[in-house]
């Protein structure tokens, strides 16, 4: 630590120091790290970036080195032409040839990362603020979710982005660059993981109050549990028909916005919920997916997410919503288990 | 008129390099956009609806030659100039008010843009040979 500081502190400073330096390491990995990659673009780009940087600190630590030499020296100053040969190397022809090494790399970079994708496409349209999500497969079968993507690890899966309202950014640190959602405009991007995990993408354009309540979740699987899950999703499963919380849920106009397959709820204008038990999140990846924050989203929409078209239900009592919470979270036939939040640590 | 060489230097020369340098600039998008638009080759069936995957291979001869024509005239701006400023025989900084420094000032100003210009005339043309398709 002592190093890092460039003194030697004080023994609570280098408390203090120790712990500064371990919450930005923490910060380099995780599952909305750039610095931790886990697709082929988010790789090249990673090591482009420490190449950089360990560059420039050599560069760095050279200017520091001459500036100190030139103001401690001592003796006769060069001549102007062994000065002026320093300054046409060191200040013209190195940083020319070093800028050209750069976008001959960049440029070679960029074709590849366009290499068009695979089989399946997945069409992701931003919206204030989720993301309403379609896999397209080859037969033309669609498969809607929302705020949600599953990806196949080590395939090229081909995204293909719109927006509705105002511009938003498509962004998984880990799995690539960010790409522009803009209204009137269908804009692509190829993802390939290379490694199966779950994954954290952000909007990464402003697009209003609840801007940085847009996140969603990625999960990467392998090819073939990807396969047979997103198979089982071709028909829709049919939701459980027993409980008030069906009842309540139509009584109340959900089904005017929302979409629960099964049921006569086909609305387009918000996310659709017939896997909604099977996400990770609700309300685009800012809420655990349990029973009690459902209640408290459906009864405070507005209080959790400021500007969202979907009004507050504070009419409906906790009973009330925890019922349709409830029918809402209940795992469909045919799923494998729930994947929510609270049942994992 | 611009590109007459010069007995002595002025404005006009020392602008000359950085005008070549804009105008290589707007020749090579142009001359790209011209054949990506001619060729087309925008898919509109699946699996890439929207791609455009023309190759740019018919466009390169036009870089080389643009780009040629560039350095050359940039060459030639920068031997014009290396005489304005006195063949390097005197040292800057040029800074006393007479004709002459004047002259050696202006002429230096355009080596040292010639210089940029050159290298940039270059960076602008690379894509052209790393980049292949419209995409």
């Amino acid at each position: 630590m002592t190093i890092v500081l460039g003194f030697s502190a004080p023994r609570p400073l280098r408390g203090l120091g120790a712990a500064g330096l371990a919450l930005i390491l923490a910060g380099c990995s995780g599952r909305q790290s750039a610095l931790d990659p886990a697709g082929h673009e988010a790789r090249v780009v990673g090591d482009l970036f420490w190449w950089m940087l360990i560059a420039s600190v050599v560069i760095w630590a050279l200017v520091m080195a001459f500036s100190f030499y030139a103001s401690h020296r001592r003796g006769e100053p060069w001549s102007s032409r062994a000065a002026a040969r320093v300054i046409l190397i060191c200040g013209a022809i190195l940083p020319t040839l070093l800028l050209a090494i750069l976008l001959v790399f960049g440029l070679r970079l960029m074709p590849m990362l366009r290499a068009p994708g695979e089989e399946l496409r997945i069409a992701v349209e931003g919206q204030q603020f989720w993301w309403r999500v379609t896999y397209e497969l080859p037969d033309g079968t669609r498969v809607s979710s929302a705020n949600e993507v599953r990806l196949p690890r080590g395939r090229r899966t081909e995204f293909v982005l719109t927006a509705q309202d105002v511009i938003h950014s498509f962004w998984v640190p880990p799995l690539a660059g960010k790409m522009d959602l803009i209204p009137g405009m269908t804009n692509r991007l190829v993802l390939e993981p290379e490694r199966t995990g779950r994954f954290r993408g952000a909007c990464a354009e402003f697009c209003g109050a609840s801007h940085a309540l847009m996140a969603l979740d990625i999960e990467v699987m392998e090819p073939d549990a990807f396969e047979a899950w997103l198979q089982s999703r071709r028909t829709p499963p049919a939701p459980p028909r027993t409980e008030d919380g069906a009842a309540l849920f139509l009584a109340n106009g959900c089904g005017a916005c929302h979409t629960v397959a099964g049921t006569e709820a086909a609305g387009r204008v918000g996310p659709d919920l017939t896997l909604l038990s099977e996400r990770p999140s609700i309300a685009a990846g800012i809420l655990p997916n349990n029973t009690d924050n459902l209640v408290s989203f459906i009864r405070n929409t507005r209080d959790i997410k400021p500007g969202a078209r979907m009004p507050s239900f504070a009419m409906l009592s906790p009973e009330q919503a925890a019922s349709i919470a409830h029918w809402l979270l209940t795992p469909r036939s045919g799923t494998a288990g729930t994947r929510r939040a609270d049942a994992t640590p | 008129m611009v590109l007459r060489l010069r007995e002595r230097a002025d404005l006009w020369s020392l602008l000359m390099p950085p005008t070549i340098w804009a105008l290589h600039f707007l020749f090579c998008y142009l001359v790209a956009a011209v054949t990506c638009a001619r060729l087309g080759g925008v898919t509109l069936t699946k699996p890439n609806p929207g791609a455009s995957f023309a190759s740019l291979e018919s466009f390169q001869p036009w870089v080389i030659g643009g780009t040629a024509v560039a350095l050359a005239l940039i060459a030639i701006s920068a031997w014009q100039a290396w005489r304005h400023s006195g063949f390097g025989l005197e040292d800057p900084p040029h800074d006393a008010a007479t004709p002459e420094d004047r002259q050696r000032f202006l002429g230096y100003a355009t080596l040292l843009l010639s210089a940029l210009s050159f290298v940039s005339v270059i960076f602008i043309a690379l894509p052209a040979f790393l980049i292949l398709d419209c995409r």
